[in-house]
């Protein structure tokens, strides 16, 4: 335990070290904030509500999303970052350690949204809660739920991750499959848009998939249009991929191991 | 000039050459970034399946924008996207080798890469022109049948104007580049709608400070004979190769003021 504690440590250390680039991603989000925010507000200027979100939901959805863009990995480095070690080779050293590779894999990750939570989720939402009229719950049972369902997206972004990082055991430029992995996670975590959104059953199916459970769940969580009506429920869904998706990364860890064939020997 | 593209022609010639060895990746890749390209347009189409206008604007209408954008910025990112990596040659130092050699210094960085895939995006775009000239009311005429390509390749200077001019930042803050892409992909997604819909503060930033506001959305008023939501005069709708000119002189002075600060990692 207190390993792993290290490790995440370490997980925060490495993106603290660079706080213009945290600034610079900050400006980003934000400015995307406003961009989708302005949109949503003309669409809303049609409609009154949409699969449950008012505009205030609408808008909480902005500046939620963006936030977890970052701390649950949505796109950036870390989908290709162990891929990228195996294609070179330096994946041996870490197998080498005397620790399990994924649970301190896991650790650092843990870290590392840790860090994007407070210095680029918290920092946003506060803005986007200032500048625009958003929905903020008054119970605290809810942003308890809020915050494990959080929790929950990043384990399961981390599952959904180490998968693709581990493909680069059988196929070695891993770009290919990057690429498509990005697609589905952007689309079906309702990164571009609330999944609310989507027509009928596709909304549906879309919030059933473990991409859903790193994006949109939280924040369905937090405004209180939980899939089905029931935020437990939801939460069960997310614990459920976690769970699945990390054996998976289990397995296929140890598969990838034994056939790892090192380049260069 | 004729040499330098002579130059050009051999090392992109040879870039491709390099990524079609791995076929079947270089085809994923393609795919893939006509997939995830294809996304922003799922969004619009989302939009739409819960409302008919969106500012005064029907998906016909916003699709013609959307291709004019997506097909600008597909052009551009080919030609020049690679100057993301600029931020990591600077911090490694590998930009030294680059203005030792007797050409200029932004052509070969541009000449370094030309990465397939996103002929992907451009692709994609395409098929969404097609769609929207097939399904919206345009009164043709020569001049607005020759306003598709020219704001197609206005609309790819001036992204590129905005992308050289930003890129610079690197010269000085290493690790800003994601503010560099706050206005590059994020000009490039603020383009695909109607600029109306945005606040003021912001429509006179992509007016008068980016121009982005040119590559799509002042042609489109032109192919559509809609007004602008501003107000603004109908002559801003026949500008845009002139903003492209301006932006790319502007752009390259930039640069060039630019690349006198740059201070080797190796000291």
């Amino acid at each position: 335990m207190r390993l792993h504690f290290e490790l995440a440590r370490r997980g925060y250390r490495r993106y603290a070290a660079y706080p213009g680039a945290t600034y610079a991603g900050l400006f980003t989000n934000v400015f995307f904030g406003f961009l989708i925010a302005y949109i949503l507000l003309a669409v809303y200027d049609e409609r009154d509500v949409i699969g449950g979100y008012d505009v205030r939901d609408a808008i909480a959805y902005v500046w939620i999303s963006q936030g977890l863009l970052s701390v649950a990995a949505i796109f950036g480095p870390s989908w290709y970052e162990l891929a990228r070690r195996v294609q070179t080779g330096d994946v041996a050293t870490d197998l080498q350690r005397p620790l399990d590779v994924q649970r301190a894999e896991l650790a650092q990750d843990v870290g590392r949204a840790c860090y994007q939570l407070l210095w680029r989720a918290a920092p946003q939402f506060l803005l986007g809660a200032l500048v625009f009229e958003i929905t903020i719950p008054d119970e605290v049972a809810r942003w308890l739920l809020f915050t494990i369902s959080v929790a929950l997206a990043v384990v399961v972004s981390f599952g959904v991750r180490l998968l693709v990082n581990l493909s680069a055991f059988w196929l070695l430029d891993y770009r290919g499959q990057l690429l498509l992995a990005l697609a589905l996670s952007q689309l079906l975590s309702g990164a571009t848009i609330p999944l609310a959104f989507f027509p009928g059953a596709l909304d549906t199916i879309a919030r059933l998939t473990p991409f859903a459970s790193m994006l949109q769940a939280p924040v369905d969580v937090y405004v209180g249009q939980p899939l089905g009506g029931s935020t437990l429920a939801v939460l069960a869904l997310q614990g459920g991929w976690a769970v699945a998706l990390y054996a998976a990364g289990g397995l296929v860890l140890s598969a990838g191991t034994r056939k790892l064939v090192l380049q260069g020997g | 000039m004729a040499d330098l593209a002579r130059i050009y022609v051999h090392l992109v010639g040879a870039r491709i050459r390099s990524q079609l060895e791995y076929r079947l990746s270089a085809a994923f890749q393609l795919v893939g970034t006509a997939l995830l390209t294809a996304l922003d347009f799922a969004a619009i189409a989302a939009i739409f399946a819960n409302v008919d206008q969106l500012g005064d604007w029907s998906i016909r209408e916003v699709a013609l924008l959307y291709a004019l954008a997506t097909i600008s910025f597909a052009l551009t990112d080919l030609v020049v996207g690679h100057l993301d990596l600029l931020p990591q040659m600077i911090r490694e130092g590998t930009l030294d080798g680059i203005l030792v050699r007797p050409l200029p210094s932004l052509f070969q960085l541009v000449a370094a890469d030309f990465a397939i895939r996103r002929v992907g995006k451009a692709l994609q775009g395409v098929g969404v022109l097609i769609f929207a000239l097939v399904t919206v009311d345009i009164d043709w005429s020569v001049g607005r049948v020759l306003a598709i390509p020219l704001a197609i390749a206005a609309g790819a200077v001036i992204y590129a104007a905005v992308w050289v001019s930003l890129a610079t930042i690197a010269f000085w803050i290493v690790d800003a580049i994601e503010v560099v892409n706050a206005f590059t992909y994020g000009g490039s997604f603020l383009s695909q709608y109607p600029i109306g819909i945005f606040a003021r503060w912001l429509r006179g930033l992509v007016v008068f400070v980016v121009p982005i506001a040119f590559v799509a959305y002042f042609p489109a008023l032109y192919l559509l004979d809609k007004d602008d939501a501003l107000g603004l005069p109908r002559a801003f709708s026949f500008v845009s190769p002139l903003v492209a000119c301006l932006a790319a002189i502007a752009a390259t002075a930039i640069w060039r003021n630019a690349v006198r600060h740059y201070r080797s990692a190796g000291g």
